[in-house]
């Protein structure tokens, strides 16, 4: 006790404690940076390597299913032996969904709703593609039961399969935001200690020229300037990394949902008009007081959600074309745009012939060659158009984080080392006058 | 970044201290209040709180998932379950006398801007109403499609004038009266329920209700040994309302759009049997070898008829015209029986007798 209050009490023994606690406040503010910006790096890689790429993969899957599944009633429709073309757009489109889903359960906790959504579709996936072949193997011995099992095939898909997918979608997208969330919060605690470390360096060299008059102590200099450096390159870098940050989601992830959205409410359109014609008014829906077409009222939906049903309302496609911000980005969702609008007159066109009962005369304006001016064409454009959009956003979307990522290079270690050579320099900066004693 | 890596070399610059002083100074003046270590951590208090207040923000969530829209909009089922009595409703298939006179009903038809007449049929039931995927495509055919295409040729002079609407079991009576269609031509039985929602021509096929199982299954029929099996029929159907009249202990609680989607059930073996009408029955089992049709015969004795709107008596009397020549006629019924059903239900008898009530 008697030792440790001469220490309080004679002026070497201040000018330890005094050393001590510069140091060590010193230490905790490297420290601290190092932990705060490695953990909002880590979040930034995440972003860029993990959660973006997961989410992509699982607007992929769902895209997957959906066209797998319009593949298999445009296979149908065009009777006993589907075309070569659309078994192999069937096939890529089942390849597709399995090998991101292998990705996906690899990467996806074991107790999330993603897992769960993952497992039900590996289970899903090998029953609907069975249900598939029953139906092809009795369509081509000329059997109305392979109509039958396409129908519960398509059931499969819509009510469990879709449904698990958009699950799944929407799990990885919430991980996005959140790794987002974790990138960008300002390190304010790392910043409150930089800030004391300085302000207890100044104290201790204004303490110093009171009793010595001296200016200078260079040890005391150095510790401030390692500090000082290391708190201007954490506010710098940080602010860079949240600006690339920001504009990585702004410019890349929205127009992304919003793409995707668009190019699986075009899928599922599509899907609808291939089933009004397969099931030929099989199925029924009350609209008001109008008995109407199941599948029609869907496709109906479905074009209302990509280009706005009513004066003012955008739909999703007006939606992307507001999201992108150069020409690059604008032109195909334009293209997209403009061959959504020839779908729509050329399936009224279809509509018509069905109605009027040319079921042949609908279903050439339907899946028919170029020279009948099928809603087919269309459908591929949009599909063609949002495609090129959706890989313009992914490459905004790139350039954008790794930019922001790279603001954090070297922070954690530059702020580790900046702190041990400030602390060293205080350490030897109080050494000196308290050898003045000796 | 760029700006923190000039002032990287700054530290060994001593002239520099007046700018670092000034830095560090201003913090300084902010917390002169606070003092020693009590300073620090009071700050560094208040530096959590301001962390944990960042962190407790509700977070921007901005996906905008695809919007789920999987058309699973369940069919609207109509079950009308109770039993007539006999002693109010017998012999439900007499129908109205044939004449050839136009009424109302045909009026309209022939009025339409495209002369056509409107069937619902059925593009599930093979060799009855089905598309076969080999054969043109989209093309429907069948015994009940054969009939549908005489109909429109006597009544508008063109076999081609038909628009045929596939129509699930359970929606027949509604696309009736809704008027979405002019008639109905589908394999539907005549039954006292039926007659009170809508008219029904004179019979043109007898038939009945058949169990259908595999081969290698130990149900013997409509009796004890459905105990405990799993027995699917159609939405609506005749077989349904017989399932829930006795159902031998079955579980019966597997109904489907239409019987054929009852033989996907039985393949994929979520059910044990189908319970059917016999002429459909042998339509299954013509798609499948290792079904058959269970018991020497039918169970019950049912009739199809030609199903129209409750009041339009023109058309159910011109149609019945039609009939009376489509069973004499040697290209008409005997044609289209043998070139159709022969296969799968054998020589027939012929068709039924007309009966009418007026």
């Amino acid at each position: 006790m008697d030792r440790l209050r001469a220490a309080a009490t004679t002026e070497p023994g201040r000018l330890r404690a005094i050393g001590a606690v510069l140091a060590a406040l010193v230490l905790v503010f490297g420290a601290v940076t190092a932990w705060q910006t490695t953990s909002r790096a880590d979040a930034a890689d995440r972003v860029l390597n993990r959660s973006q790429p997961l989410s992509n993969d699982a607007a992929a899957i769902y895209r997957s299913l959906a066209d797998a599944n319009t593949a298999a009633s445009s296979g149908f429709l065009a009777g006993g032996q589907e075309p070569a073309k659309v078994r192999e757009r069937y096939q890529r489109d089942v390849d597709r969904a399995s090998e991101k889903l292998a990705t996906a359960a690899s990467n996806a906790g074991s107790d999330s709703s993603s897992a769960t959504a993952v497992s039900r579709l590996n289970k899903l996936l090998p029953q609907y593609t069975a249900l598939i072949e029953r139906a092809r193997a009795n369509n081509r011995q000329g059997l109305p039961l392979g109509g039958a099992y396409l129908r519960y095939a398509n059931n499969t898909m819509q009510t469990q399969m879709l449904p698990a997918a958009e699950k799944l979608y929407k799990a990885e997208n919430e991980r996005l935001t959140a790794d987002y969330g974790d990138a960008k919060p300002y390190p304010w605690l790392a910043i409150a200690f930089g800030v004391a470390a300085l302000a207890a360096l100044g104290w201790a060299q204004h303490r110093t020229f009171r009793r010595t008059n001296r200016v200078f102590n260079t040890g005391l200099v150095a510790a401030t300037a390692a500090a000082s450096v290391a708190l201007l390159w954490l506010l710098a870098g940080h602010t860079f990394a949240r600006s690339g940050l920001n504009e990585s989601y702004d410019r890349g992830v929205k127009s992304l949902n919003v793409l995707n959205d668009a190019r699986i409410s075009s899928l599922k359109a599509r899907g609808n008009e291939n089933l009004t014609l397969v099931s030929r008014g099989a199925e029924t829906v009350v609209v008001g007081d109008a008995t109407k077409d199941k599948f029609d009222v869907a496709y109906q939906r479905q074009m209302a959600r990509l280009a706005g049903a009513k004066a003012g309302d955008k739909g999703l496609l007006g939606r992307a074309a507001e999201l992108a911000d150069d020409d690059a980005g604008k032109r195909p969702v334009a293209a997209a745009a403009a061959n959504v609008t020839e779908w729509k007159d050329r399936h009224k066109s279809a509509r018509a012939s069905d109605d009027s009962g040319d079921y042949e005369g609908a279903l050439d304006k339907v899946i028919g060659t170029k020279s009948d001016r099928p809603t087919r064409e269309s459908f591929d454009n949009v599909d063609a158009a949002l495609d090129a959009a959706l890989a313009h956003e992914q490459r905004e979307f790139k350039r954008a984080a790794e930019d922001g990522k790279g603001a954090m290079t070297g922070l954690p270690i530059g702020a580790a080392v900046l702190a041990v050579v400030g602390a060293a320099a205080a350490v030897l900066g109080i050494g000196r006058r308290l050898s003045e004693y000796r | 970044m760029g700006g923190a890596r000039t002032m990287r070399t700054r530290p060994g610059e001593t002239e520099q201290h007046a700018a670092t002083a000034r830095r560090a100074a201003r913090p300084r003046r902010g917390l002169a209040a606070l003092r020693g270590w009590g300073g620090v951590a009071s700050m560094a208090l208040a530096c959590l709180l301001a962390v944990a207040l960042v962190l407790a923000l509700p977070q921007l969530r901005g996906d905008n998932g695809p919007g789920g829209s999987g058309g699973s909009a369940a069919a609207d089922r109509l079950t009308q379950a109770a039993p007539a009595r006999a002693d109010e409703c017998e012999a439900p298939e007499r129908s109205l006398r044939p004449d050839t006179k136009d009424g109302p009903t045909i009026e309209k038809i022939k009025q339409r801007k495209v002369k056509k007449l409107v069937v619902g049929v059925d593009q599930n039931s093979y060799r009855w109403g089905y598309r076969d995927p080999n054969k043109g495509v989209g093309k429907l055919e069948g015994f009940d499609i054969d009939l549908a295409r005489e109909i429109a040729e006597r009544l508008l002079g063109d076999r081609e004038a038909v628009v045929f609407r596939a129509i699930p079991t359970n929606q027949r009576i509604p696309a009736i009266q809704s008027g979405q269609v002019d008639m109905v031509v589908r394999t539907m039985t005549v039954n006292c329920d039926r007659i009170k929602d809508v008219a029904f021509s004179t019979a043109y096929f007898e038939t009945g209700q058949q169990v259908l199982a595999p081969k290698t299954s130990d149900i013997t029929g409509y009796n004890d040994t459905l105990k405990g099996k799993k027995v699917c029929s159609a939405a609506g159907s005749t077989a349904e309302t017989a399932l829930k009249e006795n159902s031998f202990g079955a579980d019966i609680r597997t109904t489907v759009p239409n019987q054929l989607d009852c033989l996907v059930r039985l393949q994929l073996g979520e059910v044990d049997a189908v319970v059917t009408d016999s002429a459909l029955a042998a339509g299954q089992a013509a798609q499948d070898p290792t079904v058959e049709l269970k018991g020497d015969k039918p169970f019950t004795t049912e009739y199809y008829g030609v199903a129209m709107k409750k009041d339009a008596d023109d058309l159910v009397r011109r149609v019945n015209d039609v009939l009376d020549d489509f069973r004499k006629d040697k290209d008409g019924w005997r044609a289209s029986y043998d070139k159709w059903l022969a296969d799968d239900l054998g020589d027939s008898a012929g068709p039924p007798k007309p009966k009418y009530k007026d």
